[in-house]
């Protein structure tokens, strides 16, 4: 059945379909809508899940760690300055290997307060070790809550689903929604071997002195190294069973590109007007989505982008005293395997709209300058 | 007070990590004894998180789930649901938290789960500062007390808070303090917990010789003293935070006696002393006025 919803929305019904036990969250501005709609759904009965309300973001991460560490599928979401407030529980899902899936909505973080959207909550959040799927879609949105799921189980890692405040979460899409009843065979109901349980009893995460604790770390290493291709075939066999598969990246038109730009979110269907536009003009141009952040994709991304002449990337996201984000992961990717110019564009920080107008200026300059500078060019700033 | 029977089965083990004469140890193991095996635990960074054992060892044969500093509360309340959702719904929840990790860091999440009623038995067991890190003051050490950070010259000038009251503010079901010196006691009070729904704060009193300096062979004087002292009164509130029970039947000592084998209360001068007795005995008084008060309310008789 094909419906219009929202963004948010898509969120709670990919959620509702994965038959989530437990959620936890506190509201924030853009998310708001998915644990309302997800309150209703709780208290009517629509799923069989328990919802604790909680006092803040901290907290929400910390009721799902405990609900995950007790053997129950458990979902919560965010944005912002309530991802920030995890923080430190985002680390103990990863370190105590719990499957929890967050999605994150993505928002400026303040000062000065702002709601619209720009990728610093997410990527600052980059290191903690949770994976991370950025969606463009508000069907791809739905579709990737059972996948997350379906990959957290696997790999025992929590998995962020993350898209762009206003630009997706707020905006109406057509959406073939997918039901709890067929979900079910895609991602079976949840019963991990090792869990809170008094018949067969653990201590979890007590006390590992030098000689434990690095190897607990490389195992973690070693699941997001198989993420890649776990994350592959979930996606393929969601694809055989709902039609629609997204993969870990996603090139368009770069057989023949000269120019590829690489973006993320919302911003690459933007980017693929702009692509259409300027291959009527007989521009040799392409674009690639990245879809896994984490685990990244270097080799996926290494062979679409080592073909072309000049790679640009477009950072929705800063680190302040280095690069975009994406762009020193494009380039770490491609380090010492190519010397194709690498060239780093910031656009549409705090919800500033960036429009075809945006892109084409981006790819103008990236395809025109002889010697753009390098690492970081601001796009549209006032000053 | 009643003396329960005393299981025999030990939860605890012996070989955890505690120093000598610790209270905090005590007090799982009786909490293990009244609780039984179908108990599952959550432990936030304390001295407990270090007393359990190093990896791959557990010095408790319960399934314990070691988290965040100020997360017991709540990864407590998490845990039961998560059981609950997949079918277990006889498990006794668990968290058990110290002074600074209740009255400090970990209050917020604390009071959204009494605030919400999960159904857990949220433990403080409370050596007045935080131990773990080395003796730093908490909200609930003693005015008056040496630690690290209240050095001698700047001792602590702050009244302990009244954690109690806090918990009695949110109206739960069952809130009741013990001291490690009564065992049966201890046990009692767990039992009872154990059979009530809802958020049930239990607060033990467990010295701590290592932090206030004293030999660690008086631990049990010190819990006894303390009560005995009424420094820390022992009691029972119900009737979610509408009926106060104190426990009075014992031979009153003096609160001089309960410091003189502290380190931490050495450079306490006589008139500091006084002062420190009057304060406690005013605070004896205002609760024991309260208790009646609570019970001549109509409805409450
Ligand atoms: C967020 C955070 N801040 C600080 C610490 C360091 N820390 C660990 S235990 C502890 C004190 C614990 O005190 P308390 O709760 O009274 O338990 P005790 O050690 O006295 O048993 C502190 C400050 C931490 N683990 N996490
Ligand atoms: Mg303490």
């Amino acid at each position: 059945m094909k419906k219009v919803i929202m963004g948010n929305h898509a969120v709670s019904y990919g959620v509702r379909a994965s038959e989530v036990k437990v959620i936890s969250a506190y509201p924030i501005t853009p998310q708001t809508h998915v644990v309302e709609l997800l309150s209703e759904m709780c208290a009517n009965g629509e799923i069989d899940a328990k919802f604790i309300k909680v006092e803040s973001e901290h907290s929400a991460m910390a009721a799902c760690v405990g609900a995950s560490a007790a053997g129950s599928r458990a979902f919560t979401a965010t944005s912002a300055q309530g991802l920030l407030l995890m923080h430190e529980m985002l680390h103990w899902a990863v370190g105590a290997r719990l499957p929890i899936v967050l999605a994150n909505i993505n928002r400026a973080v303040g000062p000065p307060w702002s709601i619209w959207t720009d990728q610093n909550d997410s990527l600052s959040q980059r290191d903690v070790g949770w994976l991370q799927i950025y969606c463009e879609s508000n069907q791809e949105t739905q579709d990737t809550v059972p996948q997350a799921f379906k990959i957290a189980e696997e790999l025992q890692m929590p998995v962020m689903l993350v898209m762009d405040a206003f630009f997706l979460s707020h905006t109406y899409e057509i959406v073939d929604m997918i039901e709890k009843e067929q979900v079910r065979e895609f991602l079976p109901p949840y019963k991990p071997d090792i869990k809170i349980d008094t018949a067969d009893q653990h201590s979890f995460g007590n006390l590992a002195g030098p000689d434990h604790y690095m190897e607990l770390r490389y195992m973690i290493q070693k699941a997001m190294d198989r993420g890649l291709d776990v994350i592959k075939r979930v996606d393929s066999e969601f694809e055989e069973m709902f039609g629609r598969g997204y993969g870990l990246i996603e090139p368009y038109r770069c057989d023949d590109a000269e120019t590829i730009l690489v973006t993320s979110g919302t911003v690459a269907s933007t980017t693929r007007v702009v692509i259409d536009e300027l291959r009527d003009e007989g521009v040799r141009v392409g674009s690639l989505k990245i879809r896994v952040f984490r685990p990244f994709p270097i080799e996926d991304v290494f062979e679409v982008l080592s073909k072309a002449k000049k790679v640009a990337v477009i950072d929705r996201n800063i680190s302040f005293g280095a690069h975009g984000i994406f762009y020193q992961e494009i380039k770490s990717a491609l380090y010492g395997r190519t010397d194709i110019p690498i060239i780093g564009y910031i656009a549409g920080l705090g919800g500033r709209d960036i429009t075809p107008k945006v892109i084409r200026e981006i790819a103008d300059k990236a395809i025109g300058d002889e010697q753009p500078e390098r690492y970081i060019n601001w796009i549209g700033v006032k000053i | 007070m009643k003396a329960p029977r005393i299981p025999m089965e030990e939860l605890m083990g012996s070989g955890h990590l505690a120093c000598q004469g610790c209270g905090a140890t005590q007090a799982m193991r009786f909490a293990l004894k009244a609780l039984g095996p179908k108990t599952a635990l959550t432990i936030p960074a304390c001295c407990w998180a270090v007393i359990d054992g190093s990896f791959p060892h557990s010095c408790i044969e319960l399934p314990i789930f070691h988290t965040a500093f100020e997360t017991a509360a709540v990864v407590a309340a998490g845990i039961k649901v998560g059981l609950e959702m997949r079918g277990d719904s006889e498990t006794t929840v668990m968290a058990w938290a110290g002074d600074g990790g209740t009255y400090d860091i970990g209050l917020q999440a604390l009071s959204g789960v009494a605030e919400r009623n999960d159904d857990i038995i949220y433990v403080c067991y409370d050596n007045e500062a935080y131990m773990n890190t080395g003796i730093q003051r908490s909200s609930s050490t003693p005015v008056g007390a040496w630690t690290t950070t209240t050095p001698v010259d700047n001792y602590k000038k702050e009244p302990k808070k009244n954690m109690i009251d806090i918990m009695a503010a949110h109206s739960i079901p069952y809130i009741a303090t013990c001291s490690v010196a009564w065992p049966e006691d201890v046990i009692a009070k767990f039992r009872k917990a154990k059979e009530i729904k809802g958020t049930r704060y239990i607060h033990i009193f467990t010295p701590c010789p290592t932090g206030w300096k004293f030999a660690p062979e008086l631990s049990i004087q010190m819990a006894r003293r303390a009560v005995t002292s009424h420094v820390f009164p022992v009691l029972e509130i119900t009737e979610h935070g509408q009926k106060i029970e104190v426990w009075k039947d014992f031979e009153p000592t003096s609160v001089r006696d309960y410091f003189k084998p502290q380190g931490r209360f050495k450079h306490l001068t006589d008139e500091e002393i006084e002062g420190l007795e009057r304060d406690v005995e005013q605070k004896w008084r205002r609760l024991l006025a309260k208790e009646k008060m609570m019970a001549s309310i109509p409805g409450m008789e």
